[in-house]
Formats: structure tokens, sequence, C-alpha cells
């Protein structure tokens, strides 16, 4: 067969999004592993700024989480449907009515910082990235 | 040895509570202080709560006693006390779900189940430790402080309810609210000697609860009985337009199934044994006196006339990968939303760094490591090219894990298995192997995933130490859960000559 199996496709794809080449992908029987870079790439997208000491803590240990999980590729599930839940609704809908929202000065007492009514947040535009 | 004359209110379970209130034999004032006396006297070591206003909780049953006294029609749960899980918002109560990024942070609004029980008259002691956003079974990765065993205070309390199993089986509260993602509530209570059941999820309000993993979560009671555990759960199931994963359907009736249980009722019941859940071939990990006291109960329920047989369920054997894959992602997912922008811990906002650095920061300092953890992982699993590997292929093992269940339950009414593998283990033994930690779930994750109805009964004891048995039933058939639990609570009273919490109670007098 020349075709690439779902799985090589997979990893190749995953490699070019993580920026790299040599991603140990989840194959059947292959070995799943993480790098410090790997982790350091997935904590910049989900913003969290590890340190150091945990980039090389978490590499370890996500590796074997991976190795654990990628156990999920031996089922034989080909044809089967995705559950993504486990009660079938669809659409719930309600009446489109105004009702009482939570108090303005309620919500920003709550908030970090507030100013003029309002959530006061870092410098969005003009960032350099 | 003859057992203490208990005249200790905080020893007995919430049902005789309830009668003394109603026949004035007690007052709600009486009461709460009686807890309130027993959290400042052990709750120093014993770590089962974040947060106790006592002045609150005692003004409330205040209210309610004077409410009595000028002859209120009241309900049953009117002055009792009553702990939530910190993971529930509560309005004007300091909420964390055991992290430092919500510190200090005091909910605008009620979570439904919190607002539905204090309509019920029900005083609020207080809210228990977790571990930190429900992702653990142990307690040990609340941001806090680690909660300890009452049975043994040099062992894990279950999690990650561990605040609300401790505190419940310590007598520092007569009853509480867990949440159950993958096991949260039904390992503690095995670990505790507690009822604890995990509702079919849709059936008890998401409205309010802290968000893991959305497609998992559910709220539920912990009880020292299984009487106790299905008033609770009465009291705040039910349909709720605020979740949109509602189901619009009435609670079963749990009380009467529980009633009926209690008086052995079971002939004719069909009870499956799942052989991959610690059966031949699968006893990997699992403690020897934990499969004991597990046969023995199967053994009992067989003598009470129900038609026992073993059922194999193969998925289940994926059951800990997946949702290990299915759960980080959705929680990558959902606490995105703790960005230090509306609400909670904000940290570098001194105009030298930008939005996404103040983000990052934020989450760096009020993140705890297997938060962080999950996050990049499933962080990883949803990420581009690797999702159907992982996620999209944990989602079809889910559908298998179904199947597996619908055709059990083509031959069975009721499922049953140990609760955990193991009894409660030292502290800090797993805390820097998350595999280990997993490992806990392995019994109670199947349920989790199919979205199922599950109970946790203790079936006596292993080393010393609680073991939890569990009953698994089809969706909406919660009362079969509390039938089976009800009859096995009822007949191990009955050999043991006592209430199981009583060795407890007599142990920790003695």
């Amino acid at each position: 067969m020349s075709t690439p199996s779902p799985q090589e496709t997979a990893e190749s794809q995953a490699s070019a999004a993580l920026g790299r080449e040599d991603v140990a992908g989840p194959g059947r029987d292959a070995v799943a592993g993480l790098g410090r870079e790997d982790v350091a790439q997935l904590a910049r997208l989900a913003r969290l700024a590890l340190t150091d000491e945990e980039l090389d803590h978490f590499a370890g240990q996500l590796s074997a989480v991976l190795d654990a999980v990628a156990a999920v590729g031996k089922a034989d599930a080909g044809d089967v449907p995705p559950m993504t839940h486990a009660v079938p609704l669809t659409n719930v809908t309600r009446e489109d009515v105004v009702t009482p929202s939570l108090p303005r000065d309620v919500v920003l007492a709550q908030a970090p910082a507030a100013e003029d009514d309002r959530f006061r947040v870092p410098q969005i535009l003009g960032e350099e990235e | 040895m003859t057992a203490p004359v208990n005249t200790d209110l905080t020893q007995l379970d919430a049902a005789e509570l309830g009668r003394r209130l109603a026949a004035g034999e007690t007052g709600s004032v009486e009461l709460t202080q009686a807890y309130l006396d027993r959290i400042a006297a052990q709750d120093d070591v014993l770590g089962a709560y974040l947060h106790v206003d006592a002045e609150a909780a005692l003004a409330r049953a205040g209210e309610v006693d004077a409410a009595r006294a000028a002859g209120a029609e009241l309900g049953p749960l009117a002055g009792l006390p009553v702990a939530l899980k910190d993971v529930f918002v509560t309005e004007g109560v300091p909420t964390t779900s055991g992290s430092r990024i919500l510190e200090g942070w005091r909910p605008p609004y009620d979570a439904t189940v919190a607002a539905r029980l204090k309509a019920a008259g029900t005083v609020l002691l207080g809210k228990t430790n977790m571990d930190e956003f429900a992702m653990g079974s142990s307690t040990e990765n609340s941001a806090y402080r680690p909660t300890r065993n009452p049975w043994d205070p040099d062992r894990i309390p279950g999690g990650s309810s561990g605040g609300s199993s401790t505190a419940v089986a310590g007598g520092l509260a007569p009853w509480a609210l867990g949440t159950d993602t993958g096991g949260s509530i039904r390992q503690p209570a095995a670990m505790t000697g507690l009822v604890g059941h995990k509702p079919t999820y849709g059936s008890v309000s998401r409205y309010g609860l802290i968000a893991f993993s959305s497609s998992l979560d559910q709220a539920g009671p912990m009880a020292r009985t299984v009487l106790d555990a299905a008033v609770l759960h009465e009291a705040i199931g039910g349909h709720d337009p605020r979740d949109s994963t509602s189901i619009d359907a009435p609670v079963p009736a749990l009380v009467r199934s529980t009633q009926e249980g209690a008086r052995g009722e079971l002939a004719g019941l069909r009870v499956g044994v799942v052989r991959e859940l610690g059966g031949d071939g699968h006893t990997d990990g699992y403690d020897p006196g934990v499969l004991d006291r597990v046969r023995e109960t199967v053994e009992l329920l067989a003598g009470m006339g129900a038609e026992v047989r073993e059922v194999s369920c193969p998925a289940f054997d994926l059951a800990l990968p997946a949702y290990y894959l299915i759960a980080p992602s959705e929680a990558s997912s959902n606490l995105a939303r703790f960005e230090g922008m509306r609400f909670g811990l904000r940290v570098g906002d001194d105009g030298s760094h930008s939005l996404e650095e103040v983000m990052s920061l934020t989450r760096e300092q009020g993140f705890g490591p297997e938060v962080k953890r999950r996050i990049v992982l499933g962080t990883y699993a949803l990420s581009a090219g690797y999702y159907d590997a992982y996620y999209g292929q944990a989602q079809k093992v889910r559908t298998l894990i179904t199947r597996d269940f619908t055709s059990a339950f083509d031959d069975v009414d009721v499922l049953v298995s140990p609760t955990s593998p193991t009894v409660a283990w030292p502290i800090g033994a797993r805390v820097d192997d998350p595999l280990a930690m997993y490992a806990a779930d392995l019994c109670t994750l199947p349920a989790s995933l199919a979205g199922l109805p599950a109970i946790s009964v203790p079936c006596g004891l292993s080393e010393g130490l609680p073991v939890g048995f569990q009953v698994m039933a089809p969706a909406l058939a919660d009362d079969r859960c509390y039938r089976v639990a009800a009859a096995v609570e009822a007949a191990l009273d009955a050999t043991r000559g006592s209430r199981f919490l009583d060795e407890l109670t007599q142990r920790t007098a003695a």
C-alpha cells in the first residue's frame, strides 16, 4: 500500500503544526512522545508561561501519559460514530424574552480591575505581535 | 466490647437529625453549633473545609428556628446543615474550585443546586476542599491544603470531592454535595465509608458548577446512609431551564426505592458482575481485600434473590485512555475563561506586559501542576493533525463503551463492580506519578463516559479501611442504584449489628 495511513498523515500535519519534523506520533505501536519544545509550544498556545523546571518536568510526565492514552488507537473503531455527549439533545431553545441581568456594579466588584463602569484590561492594540 | 451510647449529634444521619428537628427535640442553632464546634476542633488536622462562615450559618439556623417556633410550614430539610464542594458557586460566599486563580472571588449568583438547597431551608456550613478544578483522585491537588482521611489521617480521602467525603465521614457535616466527572463522588465516598451517587448525566443541573469537562460533569449527594443520599438527591434533582443539557424528566422515586431495597426486595433482579472491572484476568492493580469484599457482597445479593451472572464489556479496558483524552481536551477549552480579565487573579498588569503576557503570567501563577499538565495534554489532543488520532478516536471508544452498556442492560438490570481498585493510599504516594493517580478511576470511568447513574455503597473493610461497592444502571434508572445499595447497606448493617460508620465513631472515640 502506498497511501499513507491516517496516523501517518496526522503525524506529519502535527509536526508541521508544531514547527518541527521529528515528532514521534501516536501510531498503533509507536511510542508517543512530547519533547520539551513541544510542551513549550503547546503552553504558548494555551497562554501558559511555564517555567524551565516545569518544562523539564512536564515533558517526561506527559510523554508517559501520552504513551498510555495512545491505547485508544487499539480500538477497532473505523466506522463507529464519535460520541460527543451523553444526552442526545440538540438546539435547546426558549422564548426570547428579556430577563434581568446581574447589576453591572455587582459584576465589576469582582473584576481584577475596573474603570468607568467597564473591565479595565491591559493594552490590546499597538502590540508588536 | 459494647458500643457507647451515642449522644453526639454529629454522628447521626441526616434523616434522624431531620426527625429531631421536626419533633422539636433539637433546634437548628444547637445542631449547627455542634458541627461548628467539631469543625473548630478537628478541621485544622482534617482539612475538609476551605471556607466556613460560622456567623452566617448560625444566623441562618436562627431564622429557621424562629420560623418553626412561629408555626411556619417547613420542608423536611429545613434547619439541616449541609456542606458544598467549592466547585459550586455561592452568592457572596468565597468560591475557589480549589484554585489560586479564584482566591478571594465571591460569586454574584448561586448555582441552581445551591439555590434549591437554600430554598429547602438548609444551613450552609461551608465550602469543602477539592482537587484544583476537580482534577485529581486524592484532593492533594488542592492549591490550599491536602485533606486527610478520618479513618487514617496519614491517608488520602479520595478525590476530587475529598473535602466533602472527609467532612461527612468525620462528622463535620451531616451530608454534602460533590461533583463527579470521572469518579469524583463515588471514589472518595468509597475511601471514607460513605454513600455517594453520580446521577444520570443531565438529571441534576450544572448551572453554577465551575466547569471541568462539560460532557461528563455531574453533581450528586454524599451521605452517611443510602436514604440520606436519596433525600438529598431528590432535593437537588430535576430539570433546570438554565442548563441546556438538563433532561426534562421527573426525578425517579429514590426514597421509595431505597425503602424497598432496605427491605431486601430484590427477587428477580438481574445483576451483572463486570468481568473487566476486577474479574478473572482483570485483577492487576486491585487489592485482594477489595475483590474479596465485592465478591461477598455479590453473594449477599444472590442470597436476597437476585440472579447474578458475569457480564463482559470489552471496551471498558479503554475507558481510562479515552477519559484522559476527553476530559483534558474539554478542560483545556473550559479553562480558557480564566485569563485574569473579568474575575479572579491578574498578574503582571503593571504597564510593562502585553495582554497576552498578562494572561500567560496569570495562568502560570494561578494554576497548579496537574491543571497545567491537563491543559497542555488537552491542547495537544485537540491540535490540528492529532485530533483524529486522539480526541476523535477517544470519542469513538466512548461510543463502544456505551454500546457495551446497552447490550449488557439487555440481559441485566444493574451492573456491579468495585468502586475503586484499592483502599485509600498514603498521602504523597502517587502525587508525582499522574498515571498511578489516574488508575484510581479505573472502575468509575465507564459510567461517566456513558453518562449513566452509578452509586458507591460501603461493603466492608480491607486492611481496616472502607471498601466501596459500585452499582451502575441505565440512564434515568437511578432508582435501581439506590434500591440495590440500600439492600447492601441493610444486609451489612444486620451482619455487623451496627451502622457502618459506627466503626469509625468507635475508633475515634477510643
